[in-house]
């Protein structure tokens, strides 16, 4: 796939810390793209450099290939962390005027909030205020406020933090129905389980620095640990040199959940076999314990920053 | 530019069409001509129909009583200040005038007794009365008959002229000093009222939370400059509507209420305002003491004045609008930095004042200075430096004897000033905006305006 989007050896300096120190990144055409990593790490540095606005201080973005310049601001679409739509604006004019800054003419605009209005059902707000809707409806408007110019590229900043439960699922859909007419999306966000089974591709961002990226199938295999967790009955006795228990826990009826790790090179099958035969116990589940990307890349921050803690709620939730 | 114009087009249209908006369009002629119509209303009110009754002991009104005006009438009662008293209880007269016996040459012991106090107005006007009184007394001991006095009374017209190089320019001071403080006056409030339209516009983004959805289209830039152009028009707006609504109230008014003399004085006035503002300004400073009567004589005279001071119209009103857009811009920007560099309006407090104190500066200045000594150092200075030249170039202008040389630095300076404040307004606009909850100081804003990009 070609990129969209690159991002090379990008720098950004502000008056007292480094927000990014040299991230190269490649965004596949068409693919949802996770830019994660913790609070302040450059990730919104990063975008407000895609979205124009701000610059670099080194380094280049391309869109396309071609070096970023105003002519792709109508190509991107933005919903900015800190978002809002202006109070005492009708939600029609409203649209009408984001569509314009974003370079559409009148009767283009006009067409596409039509079409937006009609999807959402939400056509008789058109001329209400938009301090007379109730928080769900704002967050509905402003989604369509960043998705009427038809955007190539679709930037979605901490997208589930404003948003209620209802208004974030019907998000997820819009954004899978969009991916699938060929809308690439980056998604960036600390919290990463919420995106982790929406994105294909992912970039881990801390301190200013890519820690990883690549597909989010590659990265969870790439940090495949040979775990395993079982769950069975019996009194599960594991004396193998070739298999290591990393948790056991006992539940009731003699039931045990346990995860064991494979040290050499044997396989599933000669775990199973094992703990069927030798261990003695009944399996009833067993399933290979692939990391998450939040212990990704909580355990790729730890090979350079043994001290690091998440914070809390990137670990929740 | 293009962008520019729809954000202009948006920041005018939301405004215009606001309520508030058009009440204070249709008030503001309204409170114009109230602002004329209550004193003169009151003080003709309060002065209207009193009798003032003399007790006349000398003997000095014996042969006629002064003469009586539309609101104020004398009427003889008994010489005996004990007897003059009762009469003047039971009779209700509004005062009463003893005149005790005395030395022509030395009149002294006048009194004046009254019900609740006496206004200034009928004060003065007794007094008038007693002193005309005494002075034909004298005449007639000196043997001058009081016509042969007042033909021999001069009463000059001093026609000012002011001389320049390019000739002789009859100009009147009073008249100068009206349009100088009307047109000082209209770019101060001007710069006031849509300086912190901008501000809190602003802040209305910024607080709202939508600044990073419209500068992820647009710069920051190109977001400011529409906001300062279109709040512009607003101002604008505002003003043709007051000048053609109070033309249109006063001349309605004016064809209603003709049969009274003093009502039509004083609408005459109010359309002095809108057609010829000079006179206006003038008609006020004497609004309230004055009466309808002479007032009227008054505006008429104003009118001609305004005819005969040659002021230079054309120059005036073509300098008034360009200040009146250059003070605009240069303070818009600076308001409209205030504006991003702060999170609630209780924060401004600390940039307003270094931004409003050169505006409230000139304008107190310029009564004590720039009337008195128009062409003088301070006057020129003042109105050379973009922070003052608005306001202080105006109040020079009307007196005349300004250069060419000076108006065109002057203009020059401040198209340099006010493209400087917008350099300055849009660094710290651009980093402003996107600070959140976060007190900033002098300090921090300085270090913005070396941001890169």
């Amino acid at each position: 796939m070609k990129p969209i989007l690159q991002a090379i050896d990008v720098r950004k300096q502000y008056a007292n810390h480094t927000a990014l120190d040299g991230v190269s990144l490649e965004v596949p055409e068409g693919s949802i793209f996770g830019l994660l990593g913790p609070n302040g790490a450059g990730k919104t540095s990063l975008i407000r450099i895609i979205t124009q606005i701000t610059g670099p201080d080194g380094g280049e973005i391309r869109f396309r290939g071609e070096r970023l310049n105003p002519a792709h601001i109508g190509q991107i679409g933005y919903l900015p962390e800190e978002r809002g739509l202006y109070k005492k604006m009708k939600v029609g004019e409203q649209l009408m005027y984001l569509a314009q800054l974003k370079g559409l003419s009148k009767a283009e605009a006009h067409q596409k909030i039509k079409y937006w209005l009609d999807r959402f059902d939400i056509k008789t707000w058109a001329s209400k205020n938009v301090e007379d809707l109730s928080k769900g409806m704002q967050q509905k408007v402003q989604f369509v406020a960043t998705v009427v110019h038809d955007p190539a590229l679709l930037i979605l900043d901490e997208p589930f933090s404003g948003f209620d439960p209802i208004n974030a699922n019907l998000l997820k859909d819009e954004i899978l129905a969009l991916r699938e007419q060929g809308t690439t999306i980056i998604f960036s966000t600390h919290r990463m389980e919420s995106v982790e089974e929406l994105c294909d591709h992912i970039a881990l961002i801390n301190r200013s620095q890519k820690v990883l990226d690549g597909q989010v199938r590659d990265v969870r295999n790439a940090y495949r640990t040979q775990t395993y967790e079982v769950e069975g009955r019996g009194q599960l006795m594991v004396v193998h040199p070739d298999f290591e228990v990393i948790e056991q826990k006992k539940r009731e009826n003699d039931h045990f959940y346990a995860r064991i790790r494979i040290l050499h090179d044997l396989t599933p099958n000669d775990l199973l076999r094992y703990l069927i035969g030798a261990g003695g116990v009944e399996v009833h589940a067993f399933r290979e314990r692939i990391p998450s990307i939040n212990e990704i890349f909580i355990r790729r921050v730890r090979e350079t920053q043994p001290d690091y803690v998440p914070e809390t709620d990137s670990v929740t939730a | 530019m293009s962008k520019i114009w729809l954000i202009a087009q948006r920041e005018y249209l939301t405004r215009v069409r606001k309520k508030s908006f058009i009440i204070m369009s249709l008030i503001g002629p309204l409170l114009t001509v109230a602002l004329f119509a209550v004193p003169l209303l009151i003080a003709k009110m309060s002065d209207s129909g009193k009798v003032v009754a003399i007790a006349d002991a000398a003997g000095l009104f014996a042969e006629k009583l002064p003469e009586s005006k539309d609101d104020i009438s004398f009427t003889r009662v008994s010489a005996d200040l004990a007897t003059a008293k009762q009469e003047f209880q039971k009779a209700k007269y509004d005062a009463l005038l003893y005149v005790p016996k005395m030395d022509i040459g030395n009149p002294n012991g006048f009194q004046v007794f009254s019900r609740k106090g006496l206004s200034l107005s009928l004060e003065s006007d007794i007094r008038r009365a007693a002193n005309k009184a005494i002075e034909n007394r004298r005449l007639q001991q000196a043997g001058i008959d009081r016509s042969v006095l007042d033909n021999l009374k001069a009463d000059v017209d001093l026609q000012t002229v002011s001389l320049s190089e390019e000739g002789e320019k009859s100009s009147s001071t009073g008249i100068s000093t009206g349009v100088a403080y009307f047109f000082g006056f209209l770019i101060y409030i001007f710069i006031f009222l849509y300086g912190v339209q901008i501000m809190r516009g602003v802040m209305e983004e910024k607080t709202n939370r939508i600044v990073e959805v419209v500068i992820s289209s647009v710069k920051p830039f190109q977001l400011m400059m529409g906001k300062v152009l279109g709040i512009a028009g607003v101002g604008f707006t505002q003003l043709a509507l007051w000048v053609l609504l109070s033309m249109g109230i006063s001349s309605v008014a004016s064809t209603f209420v003709s049969p009274d003399k003093a009502m039509a004085s004083q609408t005459a006035s109010v359309s002095a305002t809108t057609a010829d503002v000079g006179a206006s300004a003038i008609a006020r400073k004497d609004t309230p003491a004055d009466e309808a009567a002479k007032k009227e004589n008054f505006t008429a005279k104003a009118f001609q004045a305004l005819d005969n001071a040659d002021l230079n119209m054309p120059l005036l009103l073509g300098c008034f609008l360009f200040y009146f857009l250059g003070g605009y811009l240069f303070y818009g920007a600076l308001f409209g930095a205030i504006g991003s560099a702060v999170d609630s309006e209780t924060d401004t407090q600390q940039f307003m004042m270094p931004v409003t104190m050169p505006l409230v500066l000139t304008f107190v200045v310029s009564q004590a200075i720039l009337t008195t000594n128009p062409n003088g150092s301070v006057a020129f200075w003042m109105s050379m430096i973009p922070f003052t030249s608005p306001i202080a170039m105006m109040m020079r202008l009307p007196f005349g004897g300004v250069p060419a040389w000076q108006i065109a630095m002057s203009m020059a300076l401040l198209i340099a000033g006010f493209m400087g404040t917008i350099w300055l307004a849009g660094r710290i606009y651009r980093v402003g905006i996107l600070m959140y909850g976060k007190k900033v100081t002098y300090g921090e804003l300085s270090k913005w305006l070396f941001y890169k990009g």
